[in-house]
């Protein structure tokens, strides 16, 4: 229960090609992620899925059946909005009834239903209210309450978090991923956090233009980036890319090092890059230095939170060889 | 409006156009209750002088009252439910993305901005005339005898006539609120397995709750007092058949030139207003509170 398949799905709006063409296997039981960067065409992609806008061409298969012209109730999918999309007017209790009540199921299921969801939640105590009187971090529980009791064949998730606060985000991060092992349930979650990719995937779908630049473990995508704006778009800071007559030393067109990758001299090594620190940010466990390097522009560093450069420091760059990416004229990796 | 410095400055700043409307209500108001308890009739002018209750007894005494009092209830009771339903219905239709929405809304619109003595004139030359109506035509067209309107159905004949100038007034509100739906709630509803009309029911309807209620009130407030609609066209009969109150103190104060009786009927009009809106309030006025 709860695989997902896209062949060849594309979607236009108007004249306007959104989607040119994408082809997914999103298996049971997985954790995906839809990242890229705003107006990519993530909530859209996911929004076909949900039946909530029409294929322009391409199949749908949710288990293996084709639900492509399917309307989203039948498909047996749930969804949980970003802006929560509770109904005002009901309590949190009739909130997470109302598909079960859609559905026709007596009331004993679906006093039990909600009642188990509520506990699972950590809702109990607030079934009476209307959601008005929630806080941010309750309501969107009551939403994934919605999800939950319906017990769907899938999640289908567009950046459910990002009006929360930091510490709240990370919260909600971590009982979503426990949810999810509990349940076992294949979920879609859409983010443009790549924190939350990061941490929450089981695989990332890196989306950008409407095409998928890269399928693949979080792991896969941080070591092995298949081009070079997967490169840039998953790490944190951003990779540091290099290009013209240094990069061409190592046979591209292109080279990128990640911040964390270099090692950091005040003294000058042979083959070192030499710049100048202009902004160095101490965030206690880490420093991120802003260096101007000689012809090459500026770079991020990663130092461990110890060391103390200020503005205008002589710094000596020579990065890790074993983790330069290499990219040719197209952006690819070689 | 958090402190209490903030209270009393606002108190102030809005007394000078609390007093003028103050003013502006009450003088007319007391006059009105000061000829209300006159012997004031023009047909009868040395006639003068403290009447006391006199007036009011006439006025309520007389059969007519009753029955306007009851007409003025069915009129407004009838207006509001043809505008209710019909509005929801034609906002739901052109919240709908059609060809030509603009347009189609403003044409849906104009009825407003007719002025009522020209749309009663409009609906009794133009459509209830029994001899040249368009309605006439239709009937004889499918070989009926054509209805006098006015005549047989004088109550109804009225009540459509406010109802289709009130009606664009009801489904802007209406529209406007179903618009102001956001559009994820119902994506939601229709993820829940909500079909149509499930989703009016749970969703829209509730949504539209509060406009309802408004278009209610405000609409309640001015049928209480339709006239000019009675004037055109039925002059209020046949007898007191399509009489409201504010046509029976027309009838009283002016067509009889009784003014003490005219104004006796207009405190009883203004108290009858207070007593239905308080109910309103009572029934409706709830939903105003979220
Ligand atoms: N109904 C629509 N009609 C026309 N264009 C649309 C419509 N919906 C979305 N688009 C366009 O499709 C593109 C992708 O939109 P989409 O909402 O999928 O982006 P997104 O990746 O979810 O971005 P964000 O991270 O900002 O939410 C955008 O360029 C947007 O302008
Ligand atoms: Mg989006």
């Amino acid at each position: 229960m709860g695989s997902i398949s896209l062949s060849h799905v594309k979607k236009s709006f108007g004249e306007v090609q959104i989607i040119p063409d994408i082809s997914l296997d999103i298996k049971e039981g997985e954790f995906v992620v839809f990242v890229g960067p705003s107006g990519c065409g993530k909530s859209t992609l996911l929004r076909l899925i949900a039946g909530l806008e029409d294929t322009t061409s391409g199949t749908i298969l949710l288990d293996g059946v084709d639900m492509t012209k399917a309307p989203p109730a039948r498909r047996g999918l749930a969804m949980v909005f970003q802006s929560y999309a509770l109904y005002p007017h009901m309590t949190v209790r009739d909130n997470i009834a109302f598909p079960l009540k859609m559905a026709k199921a007596p009331k004993e299921v679906i006093d039990q239903k909600v009642e188990y969801a509520a506990r699972t939640l950590n809702l109990s105590s607030y079934l009476d209210r209307r959601p008005r009187a929630l806080s941010g971090g309750q309501r969107q529980r009551v939403a994934i309450g919605r999800a939950i009791v319906r017990e769907p064949k899938a999640f289908l998730f567009d950046e459910p978090l990002s009006n929360l606060d930091a510490a709240l985000r990370v919260n909600m991060r971590l009982e979503i991923t426990e949810l999810h092992q509990q349940l076992k349930t294949t979920m879609i979650y859409v983010t443009h956090d790549q924190v939350e990719a990061m941490t929450m995937a089981d695989r990332i779908v890196v989306l950008n233009a409407g095409r998928v630049e890269q399928f693949g473990t979080p792991l896969d995508l941080y070591k092995k980036p298949a081009n070079r704006f997967v490169a840039g778009f998953i790490g944190s800071p951003r990779m540091n890319f290099v290009d013209g007559p240094e990069a061409a030393r190592y046979n591209a067109s292109a080279i990128g090092v990640r911040p964390e990758h270099f090692s950091l001299a005040t003294t000058p090594m042979p083959g070192a890059w030499k710049g100048k620190v202009g902004v160095a940010e101490q965030l206690g466990s880490d420093t991120f230095l802003h260096v101007h390097v000689d012809g090459l522009g500026l770079m991020t560093i990663r130092t461990d939170g110890d060391q103390t450069f200020g503005h205008g420091d002589d710094v000596y760059l020579t990065p890790d060889p074993a983790r330069i990416y290499r990219f040719d004229a197209a952006g690819l990796a070689l | 409006m958090a402190t209490a410095q903030t209270r009393t400055l606002s108190r102030i700043m809005m007394a000078p156009a609390v007093i003028v409307l103050l003013i502006w209500m009450i003088v007319p108001l007391v006059m009105t209750l000061w000829f209300s308890f006159q012997n004031y009739s023009l047909i009868n002018p040395m006639m003068t002088g403290f009447a006391g209750w006199a007036n009011y007894v006439y006025v309520i005494g007389d059969p007519s009252f009753i029955q306007s009092l009851v007409n003025t209830l069915i009129l407004v009771g009838g207006v509001l439910l043809i505008t209710i339903i019909g509005g929801t219905l034609l906002a739901l239709l052109l919240d709908q993305p059609i060809w030509g929405q603009g347009i189609l809304r403003i044409i849906v619109i104009s009825p407003f901005f007719v002025m009522p003595p020209v749309a009663a004139l409009i609906w009794k030359n133009g459509f209830m005339h029994p001899g040249y109506g368009m309605l006439a035509h239709l009937w004889k067209f499918f070989g009926l005898q054509p209805i006098d309107w006015f005549n047989q159905y004088p109550m109804f004949s009225v009540i459509v006539i406010v109802a289709w100038q009130w009606l664009p007034f009801a489904t802007l509100i209406l529209l406007t609120a179903l618009q102001s739906l956001s559009e994820e709630q119902r994506e939601a509803a229709e993820m829940d397995g909500a079909n149509a009309i499930n989703r009016f029911y749970h969703i829209i309807l509730p949504h539209m709750a509060r406009a309802i209620t408004i278009v209610i009130l405000i609409q309640t407030i001015f049928l209480l007092g339709i006239f000019a609609e009675i004037r055109v066209t039925t002059g209020g009969g046949p007898g007191y058949a399509s009489t409201n109150i504010a046509f029976l103190v027309f009838r009283t104060g002016i067509l009889s030139n009784d003014i003490g009786a005219g104004s006796a009927g207009g405190v009883v009009a203004v108290v009858i207003a207070n007593i239905v809106a308080i109910f309103l309030m009572r029934a409706v006025g709830k939903n105003l509170d979220a």
